[in-house]
């Protein structure tokens, strides 16, 4: 049984530290502000919960157990706030989200505009 | 499945990619020119020096590093950034020179000095062999808490913590000197319409300021039994404080705790701290001998059960002396941070109201 219980949390680890893997490819090539903060937004939630969860089957049910709860309790309270946080900062400084059809925007071309300008 | 070599250690693979996350970090702070970016990641190095700290089994350490490094100084700094410019000039290279020197000499002094250095653990090295080992088999006996570093920093050595938490109390009060006290910080706006659109943070901030204060009590009260104590939960409690003033403006911090109080507790931790010290004395012991807290006659009545084991009835005045003196440094440390705060917020309110009159 606690056999079963390791091999499903450590399989939860490696799902949880995957999706932290992928928020981080997104963080880097998301194109523009918001997007990105998606990206980043799944690390801290999925990735963590996961992670957490599955720390949790392989602690087996003890004092550490509730710690891991807290923890899980706690981010879930302040990254998406966070998030939020930034996102609402960069909207009402002006700051406006790329909308239209995805384009592919070449290196050089992109150093010319300055962060966050508009593209269209 | 990879195969790994026999000779693979996960604790020196773990080691390694934070080191070398620590030096890639450390390239960017000094590359970048935007103070702001600086700041976030002198953070970020904090809290990876946090994380390699518990990877070393030194999690005192790491929980200060992790709670002053990453949290309130990165504070203090974006305080400090408003008052200034955002960006750092371009240093002339020639003006680098001697100083890059300098740096590479110090640096290989200090790898030739770290390869004379015994294996981590080791215990027939010198510091485990001597005091260490000494602190580690007198602890049980003489102070009864489980743990030692908390024993060694605030009974076997709580002179030296009775200078660091005086050494705080002097930054805040030089800080305090330069900036203002903080009365600048009761002239700040009233919130300018902060509007519906920070709801989600004030909520979150609500809910979450207690649990924040709250969990600073437990470190303080935890810190004889697992790492923690007065620095760290002062420090914490003193970023529950400076949150409620980042969410719900300045002006409604400084009603809640006045710059007033925030000094006349800061005082009063040290004094606390010196108290306990002298009242040893008074009962004829040495300063900060806490065997000596009680007078034997009061001693005595202290039924042994109160402790849970009657055999460590005799650690009663060591336990109260503890968590007396890592009050103090609580008090000290909590109302230090949060004056320094003022001192940078409320120069930051009056420069922005010179802003606005020109």
């Amino acid at each position: 049984m606690g056999d079963v219980l390791s091999w499903a949390g450590g399989g939860l680890v490696i799902v949880g530290v995957a999706l932290s893997v992928l928020g981080a490819v997104g963080v880097l090539r998301f194109p523009d502000f918001y997007t990105r903060i998606h990206a980043a937004s799944i690390t801290d939630t999925g990735g963590a919960s996961l992670v957490l969860l599955g720390l949790c089957l392989i602690a087996g049910f003890s004092l550490v157990t509730l710690k891991l709860v807290f923890v899980w309790v706690f981010v879930m309270l302040t990254t998406p706030v966070a998030a939020n946080a930034l996102a609402n900062a960069a909207f009402s400084s002006g700051h406006k989200p790329r909308i239209g059809a995805f384009q592919i925007v070449r290196t050089d071309e992109r150093r010319k505009t300055p962060r966050g300008a508009d593209q269209s | 499945m990879i195969a790994l070599p026999p000779s693979f250690d996960a604790n020196l693979a773990i080691d390694i990619v934070l080191l070398v996350m620590l030096v890639v970090v450390a390239g960017g702070i000094v590359r970048t020119r935007n103070l702001l970016a600086a700041i976030i990641l002198f953070g970020i190095y904090s809290l990876v020096s946090a994380v390699w700290l518990v990877v070393m089994d030194a999690p005192d350490v790491a929980f200060t590093e992790a709670v002053v490094g990453a949290g309130v100084s990165t504070i203090v700094l974006l305080g400090a950034i408003l008052l200034t410019r955002g960006e750092a000039e371009k240093p002339d290279w020639r003006r680098l020179v001697a100083p890059a020197l300098l740096c590479v000499a110090v640096g290989g002094l200090l790898v030739y000095a770290a390869m004379g250095l015994p294996a981590l653990g080791d215990a027939a090295s010198p510091a485990n062999a001597h005091v260490g080992r000494a602190y580690l088999e007198a602890t049980p006996r003489d102070i009864g808490i489980p743990n030692t570093v908390t024993a060694v920093l605030s009974s076997y050595r709580g002179f030296d913590t009775l200078g660091e938490t005086a050494v705080i109390f002097a930054a805040g009060i030089g800080v305090a000197l330069m900036l203002g006290f903080g009365p600048r910080a009761s002239l700040a706006a009233p919130p300018a319409v902060i509007g519906d659109h920070h709801i989600v943070l004030r909520v979150a901030a609500k809910f979450l300021i207690p649990l924040i204060a709250l969990f600073s009590l437990y470190v303080q009260f935890h810190g004889d039994l697992g790492a923690g104590g007065g620095f760290q939960a002062g420090m914490i409690m003193a970023a529950a404080i400076i949150l409620h003033a980042l969410v719900f403006g300045l002006r409604e911090t400084v009603a809640a705790v006045p710059p007033r109080v925030a000094r006349g507790v800061a005082s009063f931790g040290v004094l606390l701290y010196a108290g306990v010290g002298v009242t040893c004395m008074i009962n004829g012991g040495g300063f900060l001998d806490y065997d000596f807290l009680f007078p034997p006659a009061v001693e005595k009545q202290i039924p042994g059960w109160l402790l849970g084991d009657p055999d460590h009835a005799h650690h009663w005045g060591q336990h109260f002396g503890i968590m007396l003196i890592e009050l103090g440094v609580l008090l000290t440390v909590a109302a230090t941070m949060v004056t320094i705060f003022y001192g940078f917020a409320g120069r930051t309110v009056e420069a922005a109201q010179r802003e606005a009159r020109r």
